[in-house]
């Protein structure tokens, strides 16, 4: 299995304060990758490493080293925009722009500078397909993307990310804003893009993990504690803090 | 990589459907090997058990993987349930098989009694019968396919009574026969096992269907109803209604 990710010792530290105590982990290609854990743990935070969401926060200072696809992410030489295409994220809450699905979704391809008209019309269509809502908007593209409901606002900012051509879709909590289809419905669209993309999901719900990811990372404190196949995560996890956190003992 | 639930659980059914046939397949194969002392036949049978050992194995693996990580609920939690239940019965009626199968090698060409050749013949067509039932009721989810199965078994009872008579018959006339008789007394033994079994089987695609986990093999009224029917006493109503049902239900398939 291809490493598309591999991060070594990543540290992060908000001001004085490490919250992130050395973490390494491998993102393999093609799967779903979930990072799991109690609230405050630092999972949030190593997601946001992978594609330099983090860069604007004040005082912060992040050590160790992110390779994606063999270049090292934090690299002065790394050009972000770009990293960003190669390397999307779909947020918690649905953020689409206060504009048309049409402009939402070639937005990202605008920005690269993309002006071929049919080109960008093949890319919408694609990733909407892709995100499994080309049914519901085709005939409204130039409808705002914010007259829509919450699992549909969700998926048009996947065919947001698709539109670039990512390698990698970064999930934080991608459905916990949304109702159980809505969120079932999603679940169903990250199996079957990962037959396509790399996908690395920060989820509260463990069943969400234990449903769709084929890799399983628990944080807890800053600090991984098992990362392994998930059926051996949620069937047979090494640690006893896996096997209590899973189990609703804490966390 | 991960795939859709729904497509986990197709496949899950689908394997249930393959290891079922199977099974049906080594009861034929089993006692075709003892009623035509085909030697050759019964070792391939010995063999075929092994493969559906495995098949329960994964099959076990798959339901338990499904349960823990998906986290089935009300018809999905049942037919997961209901496949890995199942299944150890079909990998029990699997080993009777190879019991029978086993017989047929064990056995040395010496005396036969015909009459009890010809009975254990008819007993295994019962049986296979009621394999074959079992699996389109549960092709089907068909609860009336199921019930009238499970009362076949009381046919499947009754013969083997009757069979056992006769084998004992047999011995106190010709003590000869005992090697003989020994065998048989096994094999009989064997399909009134997988008849249990296949009871058990049509129990479960009634908790599929509808959630109730039930009996349909009152064991101990079937036995006072086959030692009367061969002791020659007389039987009360609902007796009658139960004999009555398993003798239609047996000739479903006739």
């Amino acid at each position: 299995m291809a490493t598309v990710i591999e991060a070594k010792d990543v540290r992060v530290y908000y001001g004085q304060k490490e919250a992130l105590h050395g973490i390494s982990m491998d993102i393999p290609e093609k799967q779903i990758t979930a990072l799991i854990g109690p609230s405050g743990c630092g999972k949030s935070t190593f997601l946001r490493t992978l594609n330099r969401m983090n860069d604007q926060i004040p005082n912060i200072k992040i050590t160790g080293t992110i390779k994606f696809e063999g270049k090292e992410i934090y690299s002065p030489k790394m050009d972000v925009v770009n990293l960003r295409q190669n390397v999307g994220m779909v947020f918690q809450q649905p953020n689409p722009f206060a504009f048309s699905v049409y402009e939402n979704v070639s937005f990202g391809l605008r920005l690269a500078g993309i002006k071929d008209k049919a080109l960008i019309d093949d890319r919408v269509e694609t990733a909407l397909k892709q995100a499994a809502i080309w049914d519901v908007v085709k005939d409204r593209l130039n409808d705002n993307a914010l007259g829509f409901s919450g699992g549909q606002q969700q998926r048009i900012c996947i065919a947001r990310v698709l539109a670039t051509k990512p390698d990698v879709i970064l999930m934080d909590e991608p459905t916990s804003a949304l109702d159980p289809i809505s969120s079932a419905q999603i679940e169903e669209t990250m199996v079957e893009l990962a037959k396509d993309y790399t996908i690395v999901t920060v989820t509260h719900n463990m069943q969400q993990a234990s449903r769709i990811s084929d890799k399983t990372a628990l944080f807890v404190a800053g600090k991984i504690v098992e990362y392994d196949d998930t059926r051996k995560i949620f069937i047979n996890p090494k640690e006893e803090m896996t096997a209590n956190y899973i189990n609703g003992v804490f966390g | 990589m991960r795939t859709l639930f729904a497509d986990e659980m197709k496949r899950l059914n689908l394997r249930f459907g393959e290891m079922g046939i199977n099974t049906s397949e080594q009861i034929y194969r089993a006692s075709k090997s003892y009623a035509e002392h085909d030697k050759e036949l019964a070792k391939k049978v010995i063999e075929g058990d092994s493969r559906i050992n495995d098949e329960e194995i994964s099959l076990e693996n798959e339901a338990l993987e499904l349960m823990a990580l998906q986290q089935p609920m009300a018809g999905d939690f049942r037919r997961i349930i209901t496949a890995l239940k199942a299944s150890s019965d079909l990998e029990r009626v699997g080993d009777y098989a190879a019991s029978i199968a086993r017989e047929t090698i064990r056995v040395k060409g010496n005396e036969r009694i015909p009459e009890v050749e010809e009975k254990i013949s008819e007993i295994t067509v019962v049986v296979r019968n009621m394999m074959e039932n079992f699996l389109d009721a549960y092709a089907r989810d068909d609860i009336e396919l199921a019930k009238k199965t499970a009362k076949m078994d009381l046919e499947v009872d009754l013969m083997y009574y009757q069979t056992q008579k006769l084998i004992l018959g047999a011995m106190q006339r010709q003590t000869s026969i005992a090697v003989a008789a020994l065998s048989y007394l096994s094999v009989v033994r064997d399909l009134e096992r997988i008849g249990d079994h296949i009871v058990n089987l049509a129990e479960w695609v009634v908790y599929r269907r509808d959630g109730k986990l039930v009996e349909l093999n009152p064991g101990k009224i079937d036995r006072d109803i086959v030692e009367k029917v061969n002791d020659g006493e007389k039987l009360d109503s609902s007796e009658k209604k139960m004999l009555k049902e398993a003798e239609e239900a047996a000739q479903l398939n006739q």
